[in-house]
């Protein structure tokens, strides 16, 4: 499968069921809002790994929001089965059931007439949890979303930016440690440059913690640089469901490629990682505490559109491909570019060999 | 000035009077408030949970108050007959408009998501409705309470033509006896009353108002 580093990492985490995800099985699920319309949701089944951060997308009323909604009975399904670690969700009472899960939704999310501090304790105290270990935990999850919290502790949302909100509906998200995070368009109101850090901080998140994520979004950018699986939804129905690197290379349909944008091939590039393109480094060569070479570099997370454009202007042949932490990991040119922006990108190094297989 | 000073002259000529007056009108004041918002508050709270019920009522009881307080009072005396009790339901029942239409409005006024969010969180209905619906909605009832008090401070004076001594009967006899210290005796005094009451409410209102940015 061609996870990328983060979902790695998290599925090593996932072992100890504290710090990692759940797994989450939808099974034959529908939903039917009545008034004789097509159902929402049509007989959806679909399997999420524990630590997998799935990215639902499609049009409005494609029914992704929906399908979220359900995970914690926010909506019932009209028929099929939801299961959390093999637990049906109707297992438990629907409180304690979204207790245990991490909720996310557009900055609206906030309640006004709490302070910060108050509405990131809302789960824990309704778990019951004493007062120290809220108090704790809540500078503990504003220090993790870089709020210091003597200074925003006792704010009103109205008093925060809406980037700050944002990491504030995180920070409660996250205060009772949930295996499951649902996520319906949390960054949607944010301007670019927010919208992007933000996702920065998510993933940097996940990575440590390894929560399932379920994240719904229309922004086929955002579902690219986010997810390790992309969930393509149209009229209640998956209409596609791999990697990213398998959506945006070989769409399943006529919908996926006009979603990727799959005939522009600068679109395309602009979705893809370096990572996904790049020569890994001989082993023997990058070995520890390799020097930098001289010549420019690339960070694995770039886009292969800023790739090409640093390529063309520094007139080497090549560039080097470093990771998070400067360290160079692999090598990219023009020819490791054209193979995974064409289309028929197999073979190519690091292209899902499977890329065909469509996983619905 | 000298109307000023005939007025204090009339208040220290009997200041038991004058004591006593001041008590009856707060004392009817507040009962008529109590019974309203144990009426009302919750009568809101069904009513602005009935989709459909709940904005005919509404329009219903807003129709209503285009009977003057007067006139509820005087349609009263038949059926009640004279003094502090008919007095008293018909004080309680101008004070349930502003009360009733406010409660529903501000509770509906809670946005869908937000309350979408407190479930999404775990509440069940009654911490939804305790914990982040009602206090949303504070500030708009405690402006339905604010404006029913006024109005029932204003309103208490016409008390007195059901027997009642409050501190119209001071407007009503400077008005009938053309005696106009006595007239400001009254009228000044209702007017304290009644800003009093918007003054102590008002900062009730604002001190429930979550910051705005």
């Amino acid at each position: 499968m061609a996870t990328r580093t983060g979902a790695a990492e998290s599925h090593a985490n996932g072992a100890g069921r504290a710090a990692g995800g759940s797994a989450i099985d939808y099974v034959g699920v529908s939903k039917d809002f009545g008034g004789g319309g097509r159902s929402a949701v049509s007989e959806i089944t679909l399997s999420v790994a524990p630590g997998r951060f799935v990215v639902l997308i499609g049009p409005s009323g494609c029914g992704k929001t929906t399908l979220l909604k359900m995970t914690n009975r926010l909506y019932e399904p009209t028929a099929g089965r939801i299961t959390i670690d093999g637990t049906e969700v109707h297992s438990l009472p629907a409180p304690a059931l979204r207790r245990q899960i991490g909720y996310v939704i557009q900055q609206t999310g906030l309640f006004p007439h709490m302070r910060i501090g108050d509405n990131i304790a809302v789960v824990p105290r309704l778990l019951r949890w004493d007062k120290a270990r809220v108090a704790h935990r809540v500078d503990e999850l504003l220090d993790l979303v870089g709020l210091p919290p003597a200074e925003y502790r006792h704010r009103f949302p109205a008093q925060l930016s809406g980037g700050q909100q944002q990491r504030v509906g995180l920070a409660r998200a996250l205060a009772a440690e949930p295996s499951t995070l649902l996520m319906d368009e949390p960054f949607g109101a944010l301007d670019a440059i927010t919208r992007t850090r933000l996702q920065g901080e998510l993933q940097r998140i996940h990575r440590r913690f390894g929560q399932t994520i379920i994240f719904v979004t229309h922004d086929i950018d955002e579902a690219v640089r986010l997810a390790d699986e992309i969930v393509v939804m149209r009229d209640g129905l998956v209409v596609q469901h791999g990697p990213p690197l398998e959506v945006v290379t070989t769409p399943a349909d006529a919908f996926v490629a006009e979603l990727v944008g799959a005939d522009d091939v600068l679109r395309r590039l602009s979705l893809l990682p370096v990572g996904s393109a790049m020569r890994p480094l001989d082993r023997a060569n990058g070995a520890t505490g390799a020097a930098l070479p001289a010549g420019p570099t690339v960070t694995r997370s770039a886009a292969l559109r800023d790739a090409l454009g640093t390529l063309l202007e520094s007139h080497e042949d090549h560039l080097t491909v470093v990771d998070e932490d400067a360290r160079p990991i692999g090598t990219i040119d023009l020819e490791t570019i054209q193979a995974v922006s064409g289309r028929a990108a197999t073979g190519a190094e690091g292209v899902s060999p499977h890329a065909d297989v469509l996983r619905a | 000035m000298d109307l000023l000073r005939d007025a204090v002259a009339y208040v220290r000529d009997d200041p038991e009077r004058f004591r006593r007056a001041v008590e009856t009108h707060a004392q009817l004041t507040l009962y008529a408030l109590g019974w309203a918002l144990l009426i009302f508050v919750p009568l809101g709270v069904l009513v602005s949970r009935s989709a459909r019920a709940g904005p005919a009522i509404v329009s219903a009881v807003a129709a209503l108050r285009v009977v003057p307080s007067l006139a509820i009072l005087f349609l009263m005396e038949p059926l009640l007959g004279l003094g502090f009790r008919p007095a008293l339901i018909a004080l309680t029942a101008l004070a349930g408009p502003p009360i009733l239409i406010n409660v529903d409005a501000g509770l509906r006024g809670v946005p869908g998501a937000v309350l979408e969010n407190a479930r999404g969180l775990g509440m069940t209905p009654s911490q939804s409705f305790f914990r982040v619906q009602l206090p949303l909605a504070l500030p708009a009832i405690v402006a339905g309470i604010r404006s029913a008090t006024v109005e029932i401070v204003a309103s208490a004076s016409l008390a007195s033509f059901v027997a009642v001594r409050t501190l119209g009967n001071f407007v009503v006899q400077g008005v009938t006896t053309g005696n106009e210290a006595v007239l400001l005796v009254g009228a000044a005094s209702i007017t304290l009353l009644a800003l009093l009451a918007e003054l102590l409410l008002g900062g009730a209102e604002r001190l429930v108002t979550p910051p705005q940015a």
